[in-house]
């Protein structure tokens, strides 16, 4: 498969997956703000937070009201990490590659592209609400099922789910770690209803809330945090995440498990090893922080180690300079 | 729904839905009658139908210099352009008897120039030519062939005769819409189809793929064939694209490939992949720094090298853009009588040659009635329409004339054929072109259809999309 096929595949991917989290992440802060008295901009500046762009938030916004951090996160076309500029570059890498992915594919990216582009021109007041929100996530959820009904399980296949594996494990962990140092310290809601609410909200970001209770009943804390982190089955869990993505990225190269030729294997190996053999009171006891802010860096340089080894071609300009970032 | 029809004129035009008394041409017998079915809101539905699919299909063209705004949908009226089987019989013929001849000029220009010794071209005419490219003389393209791919322009004229208005030779672009056009039509008139007998025009891709499997050296099983894209900013990479989808081949760009070894390879995920077959969408100019303009980015280094050396084998191949030169192209029933011994079955549109002194004369003399076009433009650009240009304009045209003879030509105004075409609430005649496509491999295939450009302007005769232009689903019937 040619290099910048497999590049854009496994970037289009990434994006999708980057814009239904973060549609996911605001609806479940704003249903969740609902249910609480007083939810100022306390509530919403985690979510900046989680997105790894407060430094621009800060620089061109300011303020944490919910207007400016929906406008940031769905409609702003200067923040790259935004809903439609997630779904602009999904949809240009697709357009790259159009002869490679199947027609309903295409036909389906294209249209919801075209529906946001709608969107784009009215205010985003009046756009972005619980509906814009679920149409995010349904299209986004149904382009997965048309890629997993219409494509072969070859190289190409598995590019698209490494790039969306990596892509949930990083938002999970990042999600999961600005919640957790947020939610502790307020000593005054624990053993409230708002401690089940606020816990309960960290689940549905990740749509893990029913798994969840079928798995563990009660919530608390350090179990929302076994599940989200280590569960082996649960499709947004760091841990499932990780090890799918070494399954694909083993399917691609040929290399038997537990062993490695590059350094993408090497370190996805490594990162694969560490969740095997952890468990969470090991992690609770070093700091979930630490192991969070680790698996970031490793995520990273992980990202790094496979456009080496693959892609190794210089990233691809577009219009206004952008190119594909993590 | 015939209210449609109400106060339709032909106004002096050949009509190729309706015939001198208004009454439906025989071809066009089934879809008039289904048409009388319906009424006009039904049609206007079936006509958002078909532009919807297009648009969501991303069936569009790239503009330039705008920003956002940059893919348009080529507009398209559901109002089919019919052709007879009579009628295709001959422009088929035509069509394999020109190429035949164009790719014997095209090889012999390249080499011993029999055309030019024996006076039949003049000398100075094929020297001067921008498009003639010094860099391919002596080069031997596999299997003798140059002109793999053509897209031929023809028009009707008053007198209902086809002419051949133009030759394309070089990247010759549209057969994308023809064969999405054709698919959102069987949508919209399915029954039609069935009574009217339309001849396919969906293998296309196959034979496409055929004719370039044919090219790679015999020693090659399983040649690995790829389309060569300029990328996703040229005007046409929706076809490139599409082309490469359905022949199930690799989409490259020049980025992709490099000349390792004097062998053309490809950059995979797996190392590097030997290519022997590129369908290039790259002008000449821009495919190989090496050979061409030193500029190109788009381009291979080395990639000219391994074409002569025969180790990858170029469709269409450099050089062939000689036979679209609008003066060559006047020589053409001349070149087709010189190789084959044969007169030309489809006639050019009569051409002055303004570089010869006693033709300029007369189109100096007649600028008001002629049609002026610069030798080495296409898409209509470099035009002067002289009945509809002002005085200005025509001005204008005669100094460029006189400063460079050699780079004009003239042509008598034709009255383009029209055809019924949705404007507001009612059917109005519109000017019409043909692009068949003819592809020249194993033998040569000239695909039972084309691209049919409409100019929806009302009383526009130019076509081409960068100038308001629409297209028509073309059907050539079978009986």
């Amino acid at each position: 498969m040619l290099s910048r096929v497999a590049d854009s595949l496994y970037w289009m991917s990434r994006y999708l997956e980057r814009a239904e989290n973060v549609a996911r992440f605001i609806d479940v802060n704003y249903h969740m703000c609902l249910d609480i008295p007083d939810a100022g901009p306390d509530q919403w500046s985690p979510l900046i937070n989680a997105s790894g762009d407060m430094e621009d938030f800060s620089r061109r916004y300011g303020e944490f009201s919910r207007e400016n951090v929906v406008h940031f996160l769905t409609l702003d076309m200067e923040n790259p990490n935004s809903i439609y500029s997630c779904l602009m570059m999904a949809r240009e890498n697709a357009r790259w590659i159009r002869q490679f992915i199947t027609l309903e594919m295409w036909e389906h990216l294209n249209g919801f592209y075209l529906m946001m582009k709608e969107s784009s021109k009215k205010p985003t007041e009046s756009v972005a609400g619980h509906e814009f929100f679920m149409t995010v996530m349904t299209s986004c959820q149904l382009f997965l099922g048309i890629l997993d009904g219409t494509m072969s399980r070859g190289e190409g296949w598995h590019f698209c789910r490494l790039g969306r594996m990596l892509e949930r494990a990083d938002k999970t962990s990042r999600m999961l770690d600005v919640k957790y140092f947020h939610l502790l310290p307020e000593v005054s809601y624990v053993g409230t209803p708002y401690d089940d609410i606020l816990w309960a909200s960290v689940l549905r970001s990740m749509s893990a809330l029913e798994m969840y209770r079928k798995r563990y009943h009660q919530i608390s804390p350090s179990q929302v945090v076994e599940f989200l982190v280590l569960d082996r089955s649960f499709p947004r869990a760091i841990h499932h995440c990780i090890m799918m993505a070494d399954i694909s990225l083993r399917a691609i190269s040929g290399t038997p498990t537990a062993t490695f030729h590059n350094k993408a294997e090497q370190r996805l190996g490594k990162l694969l090893a560490e969740l095997d053999y952890s468990n969470i009171e090991e992690i609770l006891e070093c700091g979930l922080h630490e192991l969070l802010d680790g698996l970031q860096k490793k995520l990273n340089a992980l990202g790094n180690a496979i456009s080496e080894t693959f892609f190794a071609i210089q990233p691809f300009k577009v219009a206004g300079g952008r190119s594909n970032t993590q | 729904m015939v209210d449609g029809f109400n106060n339709y004129e032909l106004e002096g035009f050949f009509d190729e839905m309706l015939d001198n008394s208004l009454e439906a041409r025989p071809s066009a017998l089934a879809l008039l009658e289904k048409l009388d079915e319906l009424n006009w809101d039904e049609l206007k539905r079936r006509q958002s139908a078909a532009e919807k699919a297009l648009l969501q299909a991303g069936i569009t063209f790239n503009v330039y210099g705008a920003d956002g705004g940059t893919e348009r949908i080529f507009p398209f009226d559901i109002i089919p352009r019919i052709i007879s089987a009579e009628d295709w019989k001959q422009i088929e013929s035509g069509l394999k008897q020109r190429v035949h001849a164009l790719n014997l000029f095209i090889d012999d220009i390249y080499h011993e120039q029999r055309i030019v010794k024996e006076k039949v071209v003049p000398e100075e005419i094929l020297k001067s030519a921008g498009s003639f490219r010094e860099q391919c003389v002596g080069i031997n393209p596999p299997r003798g062939i140059w002109c793999h791919i053509t897209g031929t322009d023809l028009v009707r004229d008053a007198d209902g005769r086809f002419y051949v208005l133009e030759d394309n030779l070089r990247c010759p672009s549209g057969v994308s819409y023809v064969l999405e056009n054709r698919q959102v039509m069987k949508r919209t008139f399915p029954q039609v189809f069935e009574s009217s007998g339309v001849r396919p025009v969906s293998d296309y891709s196959s034979h496409l793929h055929q004719t370039l499997e044919y090219l790679a050296p015999d020693s090659v099983h399983a040649p690995t064939v790829g389309v060569l894209t300029p990328g996703i900013y040229n005007s046409a990479y929706f076809e490139h694209s599409f082309l490469a989808k359905q022949m199930g081949v690799d989409l490259v760009e020049g980025r992709d490939l490099i000349v390792d070894d004097g062998w053309v390879m490809m950059r995979t995920t797996k190392g590097f992949e030997r290519v022997d077959v590129l369908y290039r969408r790259i002008d000449d100019d821009f495919i190989d720094p090496r050979v061409f303009r030193k500029d190109s980015m788009l381009g291979v280094p080395g990639l000219m090298e391994a074409y002569r050396r025969g180790r990858v084998a170029l469709a269409n191949g450099p050089g062939t853009g000689v036979a679209d030169d609008k003066v060559i192209y006047a020589y053409v029933p001349k070149i087709i009588e010189f190789y084959l011994g044969e007169e030309a079955i489809l006639p050019n549109v009569p051409t002055y040659i303004c570089w010869d002194e006693k033709e300029r004369g007369y189109v100096l003399d007649n600028l008001d009635k002629l049609v002026v076009k610069a030798a080495n433009e296409s898409g209509g650009y470099g035009m002067l329409v002289g009945p509809h240009a002002s005085e200005a304009e025509r001005e204008e045209f005669a100094g460029k004339i006189k400063a460079q003879p050699r780079n004009y030509i003239a042509q008598p105004t034709l009255a383009l054929s029209r055809v019924p075409t949705i404007v507001g609430d009612h059917f109005e005649g519109r000017h019409v072109d043909l692009r068949p496509y003819i592809l020249y491999g194993e033998d040569i295939y000239v695909m039972p259809g084309g691209l049919t450009r409409v100019a929806l302007k009302k009383g526009s005769l130019v076509v081409n999309s960068s100038q308001g232009g629409g297209s028509k689903d073309t059907w050539v019937l079978s009986n």
